[in-house]
């Protein structure tokens, strides 16, 4: 196939890109220029997106013996990752860019210009595996390294998009094989540090980076019953199930730790309480995808004229949480999901993942959830 | 399969490649006083030699320096504190006797980012003369801008990007007038365009070999005596103006490289030009609203320059050179991300056209012209929004 390689200048999608070339595909490496004034140097435990990084990738090309070029994709980056995350929080929810740059950036900005220019694939360093279903149809399943396994944010993909994707990494058991494969290959990326900070918030400061771009106002922070019992600076820099910054002078009268509950945009209010009143009985949502076939096709949901019936499966509401066993089922437009045990800390605007094994079934952005305490809402 | 980036580099010719990697088994430093240092200082003076007769220029007003960039560098700065004086000349505080340094925005990067250091670094005044749509000097807005506080003017003679030719003896003639000396950037001129230094009034000329098909790393710039300039690099003194060791087999090749770029010049520019044209018109006829910036006719005679509403360079360029053409967008970039031209903005031309640069050098044929014109109008529609 001819595939284009998506090079950060990290050592996963350098080596993505060596065995991809290894397969014997004809290779071409691209880097993503995602932002206008990009940082001179690596810094922390960013993995991408300087000049440095930019360097990197196209050396690591350059060693390959592949083409390599920079494709500047910062005005889509923009528009599509960074100021839906600044709107996302400005309206009280928590998103997850890396998902919104996987949905809008690299598998579609990038993918429909490589089919343009006549690629058939687009490679990443992303650990996870993509096989052909019963009939055909692409199937996207947790890596064979679950502490590295990445499908939750690869989630998004649908049908179309897991045709044209191609992950290398799926089937590696750990990152320091990886590691040792780079070195080996003497790619020169074989040091850096993993990436774990949002990308393009350089100081890494979530909350401070929020505040230059979403007007905040002083606010109260009350307890469940309405109560004042402090102030904030700004609603929208708060996250629900967030415990520190809360700077409350009063202690809780049981002596017990408060979290973030809820974040009221509207009235400028954050709610907080005691750690079981993040519990969620139910989430829901009715921005979904099917990565793959849906949950009818693959059998594992009866139809109904909602959609589809309830199905047993596993839900999964962030990058790095475990999986929960859940009941989904579909009824006006929504996805709803019922878990077995209450889930904790629940954003809206977080994507919850379902799988059945290690099958990525579909997504959905969460837009309401229900409290299993009844002491939110 | 071509070559169409002459302008971002041209090739090595045999023969220099030859001169060059002789030269480099010398074994003497060119200002040692032996005789394995004279063998190689007499390989830096022939090519001193050739590169001053090459651009017209007395051989010891020219200073070799280490890119064309330096010799920029060299003459707007150097320039500026001959004029001025250096910050340990002047009394802190005083104000600055020349203070204007006149400029346009269509520059190279290289005199725009020295312009806006000494501005930043040294309180200079920078004042941009305004160009037309075609990229060429306003020689009135440039004539009301001349005053006795400006130090210099500095300008490109031929436009890296769009190729335009600016009106040199007039810009030289107005400024002399107002006492006010002209440094030209004639890195995009040699080899294209005869250059007589000597008999142009100009105050200092920068050129650069590797233009031509000499070695990167080997600038040079010509000064006038009437002007005093100060150096940037300062050491052992090898030459008046910069300091650090003689690069022999470098300059040696360099100065042949020229030789051989300069000689049947206007031959070679008849030739060069058909090609442009050829190249030109074929684009204009098969590419629905190409337009080609830069003067009409004032321009290198290796330089096609053509805007597309709607174009994405990037992906034109990336099927271009998988096809073996190796074409530019002609702009500078940022961790190979072409920012929007400033010269085309100079120029008033909207963001949203893509552009394509070819520059064009004596080993490229009819047939390569055609063979590109061939897939030209297919890339282009299939990139263009």
């Amino acid at each position: 196939m001819k595939v284009l390689a998506a090079m950060s200048g990290g050592v996963d999608s350098a080596v993505a890109a060596a065995r991809a070339v290894e397969a014997g595909h004809d290779v071409t490496g691209v880097h993503l220029a995602l932002s206008r004034m990009p940082g001179l140097f690596r810094s922390g435990s960013r993995g991408c997106c300087t000049v440095e990084d930019s360097l990197d990738a196209r050396k690591a090309a350059g060693l390959l013996g592949i083409p390599f070029y920079v494709w500047d994709f910062s005005a889509q980056f923009t528009e599509a990752v960074v100021d839906d995350f600044v709107s996302e929080y400005a309206a009280g929810r928590t998103p997850n860019p890396c998902m919104r740059c996987n949905e809008r950036i690299k598998f579609a900005a990038l993918l429909d210009r490589a089919l343009e220019l006549g690629f058939d694939a687009v490679v990443t360093g992303h650990y996870a595996n993509v096989v052909d279903g019963p009939d055909g149809t692409p199937e996207l399943h947790r890596a064979s390294a679950w502490a590295k396994d990445q499908s939750y944010v690869l989630g998004v993909l649908t049908t179309e998009q897991l045709r044209h994707a191609l992950f290398p990494l799926g089937d590696t058991p750990s990152k320091d094989l990886v590691r040792a494969e780079a070195e080996r290959r003497g790619l020169g990326v074989a040091n850096k540090p993993d990436s774990h900070d949002i990308c393009f918030i350089p100081e890494g400061d979530t909350r401070d980076w929020l505040a230059d771009r979403i007007p905040m106002t002083e606010g109260d922070i009350v307890d469940t019953d309405g109560a004042v019992i402090g102030h904030h600076d700004g609603a929208q820099a708060f996250t629900v199930g967030q415990r520190k910054g809360l700077n409350l002078g009063v202690p809780s009268a049981d002596g017990r730790p408060r979290f973030v509950l809820q974040v009221k945009p509207a009235t400028n209010e954050v709610v907080v309480g005691p750690k079981e009143d993040l519990d969620i009985a139910e989430i829901g949502g009715a921005r979904f995808s099917w990565a793959g076939n849906d949950p009818v096709t693959s059998g594992f949901a009866a139809a109904t004229d909602d959609g589809f019936d309830e199905f047993d499966c596993e839900v999964q509401i962030r990058a790095h949480a475990d999986p929960e066993p859940a009941v989904a089922f579909q009824r006006d437009g929504e996805i709803i999901v019922r878990p077995n045990e209450p889930l904790n800390g629940v954003a809206t605007g977080q994507t919850a993942v379902l799988y059945v094994g290690t099958r990525v079934i579909g997504q959905f952005t969460i837009d309401r959830t229900i409290s299993a305490t009844a002491n939110v809402h | 399969m071509a070559y169409f980036d002459h302008a971002a580099t041209s090739p090595m010719p045999a023969a220099v490649i030859d001169a060059w990697t002789s030269a480099v088994h010398l074994r003497g430093n060119a200002s040692a006083i032996h005789r394995d240092g004279q063998k190689s200082r007499l390989l830096w003076e022939e090519g001193r030699d050739q590169l001053s007769a090459a651009i017209g220029a007395n051989p010891f007003d020219v200073t070799l320096t280490g890119s064309g960039t330096e010799a920029i560098n060299l003459a707007i700065k150097g320039l500026f504190w001959g004029r001025n004086g250096t910050p340990a000349e002047r009394e802190p505080g005083a104000a600055l006797p020349r203070p204007r340094v006149l400029t346009t925005e269509a520059e190279h990067h290289a005199a725009l980012d020295t312009v806006h250091w000494l501005a930043q670094a040294e309180g200079a005044i920078v004042e941009f003369v305004r160009v037309d749509e075609t990229g060429t000097v306003d020689l009135a807005d440039l004539a009301a801008k001349l005053g006795d506080d400006v130090a210099l003017v500095t300008t490109l003679w031929t436009n890296n990007e769009v190729g335009t030719i600016q009106p040199v003896a007039e810009i030289v003639a107005l400024a002399s007038a107002a006492g006010v000396p002209v440094h030209l950037d004639a890195v995009a001129t040699l080899g294209y365009t005869a250059i007589d230094f000597a008999n142009s009034g100009l105050a200092a000329l920068s050129v650069s070999a590797h233009k031509v098909g000499g070695p990167v790393g080997v600038g040079a710039l010509a000064v006038s005596r009437d002007w005093s300039i100060i150096p940037l690099i300062h050491g052992g003194s090898q030459q008046r103006l910069r300091s650090g060791s003689l690069d022999a087999a470098g300059v040696f090749a360099a100065g042949l490289a020229a030789q051989i770029a300069t000689s049947a010049i206007d031959t070679k520019a008849a030739r060069l030009s058909a090609l442009r044209d050829r190249l030109a018109t074929g684009i204009l006829a098969a590419v629905p609203g190409a337009t080609l910036r830069g003067h009409a006719t004032n321009r290198s005679p290796g330089n096609v320059h053509v805007t597309i509403p709607g174009l994405n360079s990037a992906s034109a360029l990336f099927l271009l050179d998988e096809a073996g053409h190796s074409v530019s967008a002609g702009s500078a970039c940022t961790a190979g991300v072409h920012a929007p031209s400033h010269v085309l903005r100079a120029m008033d031309v909207a963001d949203d056209e893509g552009a394509l640069r070819f520059t064009l050098g004596l080993e490229n044929s009819e047939s390569d012209i055609d063979a590109l014109l061939r897939i030209l109008p297919s890339i282009v529609a299939r990139t263009t929004t």
